[in-house]
């Protein structure tokens, strides 16, 4: 009697998660009143509470930018916090509405995971941070290495690949978290930790003595994180991936937090801000949201560069460049669609 | 004359099915079991749905794809260029090593528990109280961790191993503790090593076939022969000699510090020692009990028959106690090996790549597969576990008692 009990619960549950999802994903979050936000169970900078408790970083502004866009407030977001093993079946299973966690966008993830990489908000590649005292000064040199990697990420892949290639060995160490990476490297029980560069930099942004690590020249790989979504739900996804361009497409045209609000006041000279902030067309209501949905995002988080400035920056103790993560007319790789 | 009537035959109507209690029982599972049956239909079916619903189909396809990540604990050969298959039976073999060996510590660890918790010194009998309730009392998880955090905070980093550094190897420089992994010596076998290993073999069926003789001898005559001294001997000087006549060609080889780590040698891994340590001390917990309870099981009487034929305390416990007890024991300590078993799961908690951690893990990340991954890892625990409890039934109905 008792199994059939407990089969009826879990059938009823499916039922329930059956219909929930009949809904789309824009009626749910504003049903609810708040953004559920995949992120980073801690990485300084771009997903970490402060000492308030309040989630602050790179990652968190665009769920901050999204929530705003949707809800018009930017602290309409409930963080929940997803390992690197736990974050895709967490948002498949709709325990989150958008994941915006350092996430690399692969093919087989878009395509076999069934999710949608909507944009790159962070363009980075494969690093490797080692203590300078091991007077290691390459990649090619760690022939024999104890390596810290997390598990189920694609820099566990490229990590065997680049051995390999390179015909030498390692000795990977599982770790779950960056959390437990960061003790076991600090520890001694691995020389050497790898993951995103963007990532290491945040990580050895932390330590007690940032200076005694290096991280090496080498990238070994192309690791274009982005926000996600779940596959089926265009309207949603397209909603995630305006708000980034919005951010984007803001910087370059001069668009600020700080003058955003005089810019929204009347109609300007440059009809690309203009449509932007909804002094032009309607272009809110193509995605069901407000005219005035950009204006109010770019009030709350700033455009891309305030964010990237603020939290990942050089004046931060991150301190990573803008590199391939400038305008395009800067010579970086960021490039928003037009709005029209 | 008597006139037996006979019981008016009633035809069968369909309301005896509820009202009448020869058929009501019936009715009640019939109905309980076409329940379940829908409630299960349901369930698979919605399962299915659900997940045509988020575009994802069933099959294990991805089992023969290439696996692309490494694994650091191999008791077979495997490459980051391997099938998934390869590394899910990767994961097995280590979760088998670490259950066969927690088993075999936690139960003489738990035994010694148990028996020295009966002990008429106060203080061995308080101290046992102390440990296994500490033990069985706490989360096994906890006990993971800890010993995990002693291994790799409290130990050295192998290069505190190098000239000047702070810390050395133990055993005459033959073993490293290091905060990776304890490295031991590793024997090479060289040309007509296959001849003192076969010896050795042969020498341990020797002592059995000794032993099986010896009772034999003693049923037959009452005369016993120094079994222990002879086995002592069969155990090592037959190897030995042979391992001199033909010239010494099993040799060690040492782990040397080289490069980042310690080479040569095996690395028994921190993430090993603390799992296989966890699970052995918290599961002795419990069999201690199950030990004490055997043994407080048999009744006094049967020690003081036994002292009143003469025997001594020793084979008192041997002869009289112990195969008692053992019936007490046995059915209790089989759940406690398929606890160890499925506990090992937590290995994922301090990075030990079991069959949790390649097959439901890292496999079920890369691929996606979230739902064959977990029904496979699920059916591996069902087996393991139903293995294990029909060896352990099959040694029970050896010692269990025979009614003649």
């Amino acid at each position: 009697m008792k199994k059939s009990v407990f089969l009826g619960t879990l059938a009823v549950a499916g039922l329930a998660a059956g219909l929930a999802s009949a809904q789309s994903t824009l009626e749910q979050v504003q049903a609810r009143g708040s953004l559920l936000c995949g992120s980073n169970e801690g990485l300084a900078g771009f997903a970490a509470p402060d000492a308030n408790g309040v989630w602050q970083g790179f990652d968190v502004s665009l769920c901050r930018a999204i929530a705003t866009a949707v809800l018009g407030d930017p602290q309409a977001v409930e963080f929940v916090p997803l390992t690197s093993q736990t974050r895709f079946t967490a948002l498949a299973a709709g325990e989150v509405d958008v994941l915006v966690r350092n996430s690399t966008w692969t093919y087989s993830r878009d395509t076999d995971l069934n999710l949608d990489f909507v944009g790159v908000n962070y363009y980075d590649g494969q690093g490797f941070m080692v203590r300078s005292d091991l007077g290691v000064s390459s990649a090619t040199e760690l022939d024999g290495a104890t390596v810290c990697i997390q598990t189920g990420t694609t820099t566990e892949l490229n990590l065997a690949d680049f051995f390999r290639v390179n015909n030498i060995t390692y000795e990977p160490v599982p770790v779950a978290t960056n959390a437990e990476g960061q003790q076991q490297y600090l520890a001694g029980a691995c020389d050497v930790y790898t993951t995103d560069v963007s990532g290491l930099a945040a990580t050895r942004a932390t330590f007690e003595n940032a200076s005694e690590h290096v991280i090496l020249p080498e990238i070994v790989s192309k690791e274009p994180l982005g926000p996600v979504v779940r596959h089926g739900d265009n309207d949603w996804g397209d909603i995630v991936r305006w708000t980034l361009n919005a951010l984007v497409a803001a910087e370059e045209y001069g668009v600020t937090s700080a003058n955003v609000r005089e810019l929204a006041a009347a109609p300007t000279a440059n009809p690309e801000i203009n449509r932007l902030l909804g002094t032009e067309g309607e272009l809110g209501a193509m995605m069901g949201l407000a005219n005035d949905w950009a204006v109010n995002v770019i009030a709350a988080v700033g455009n891309y560069g305030e964010v990237f400035e603020q939290n990942i920056g050089e004046n931060t103790p991150v301190g990573l460049a803008r590199g391939l993560n400038a305008q395009w007319t800067d010579g970086g790789l960021l490039y928003s669609p037009p709005f029209r | 004359m008597a006139d037996v009537t006979e019981p008016p035959r009633e035809s069968f109507r369909l309301s005896q099915l509820l009202y009448d209690s020869r058929y009501r029982s019936l009715t009640i599972q019939v109905v309980a079991a076409m329940l379940i049956m829908a409630l299960l239909v349901e369930l698979v079916d919605n399962t299915v749905t659900n997940l045509a619903a988020l575009g994802k189909d069933i099959g294990f396809g991805f089992l023969w794809t290439t696996a692309g990540y490494d694994i650091n604990q191999q008791l077979i050969p495997f490459s980051s260029q391997d099938t998934h298959a390869r590394a899910a039976v990767v994961g097995i073999l280590n979760t088998l090593l670490v259950a066969f060996l927690g088993c075999i510590l936690a139960t003489v660890i738990g035994v010694l528990a148990g028996v020295l918790r009966l002990s008429k010194n106060w203080l061995i009998a308080r101290i046992m109280t102390v440990y296994v309730e500490a033990m069985r009392n706490t989360p096994l998880l906890i006990w993971i961790l800890i010993v995990f955090a002693v291994m790799t905070e409290a130990t050295p980093q192998p290069r505190e191993f190098r000239e000047g550094g702070s810390a050395s190897m133990i055993l005459w420089d033959s073993v490293a503790i290091s905060n990776r992994g304890v490295y031991i010596p590793r024997p090479v076998w060289a040309e007509g090593s296959g001849l003192v290993v076969a010896v050795f073999l042969l020498s341990i069926v020797g002592i059995f076939a000794l032993r099986w003789y010896a009772r034999r001898r003693q049923e037959a005559t009452g005369q016993q022969l120094p079994v222990l001294w002879i086995s002592l001997g069969l155990f090592f000087v037959p190897a030995l000699l042979a391992y001199f006549v033909m010239g010494r060609p099993v040799s060690l080889e040492y782990p040397e510090l080289g490069g980042f780590n310690f080479t040569g040698g095996v690395q028994i891994r921190n993430s090993f020692i603390a799992l296989w340590l966890a699970l052995s001390l918290y599961t002795s917990a419990f069999i201690a009990e199950i030990v004490r309870a055997g043994i407080l099981a048999v009744s006094k009487g049967q020690t003081e028959a036994s002292f009143a034929l003469g025997l001594q305390p020793n084979r008192t416990m041997q002869l009289i106690i112990l195969p008692q007890a053992l019936r007490v024991i046995i059915p209790p300590l089989i759940s406690q090996y398929l606890n160890l078993t499925k506990n090992s799961s937590l290995a994922i908690a301090v990075g030990y790549m079991d069959v949790r951690s390649t097959l439901g893990g890292i496999t079920i990340n890369q691929t996606g597969r979230e739902l064959e991954g977990m029904l496979l890892l699920g059916i591996f625990y069902l087996i393991t576990s139903l293995i294990i409890s029909a060896l352990m039934n099959l040694y029970n109905s050896s010692v269990k008692l025979k009614e003649r």
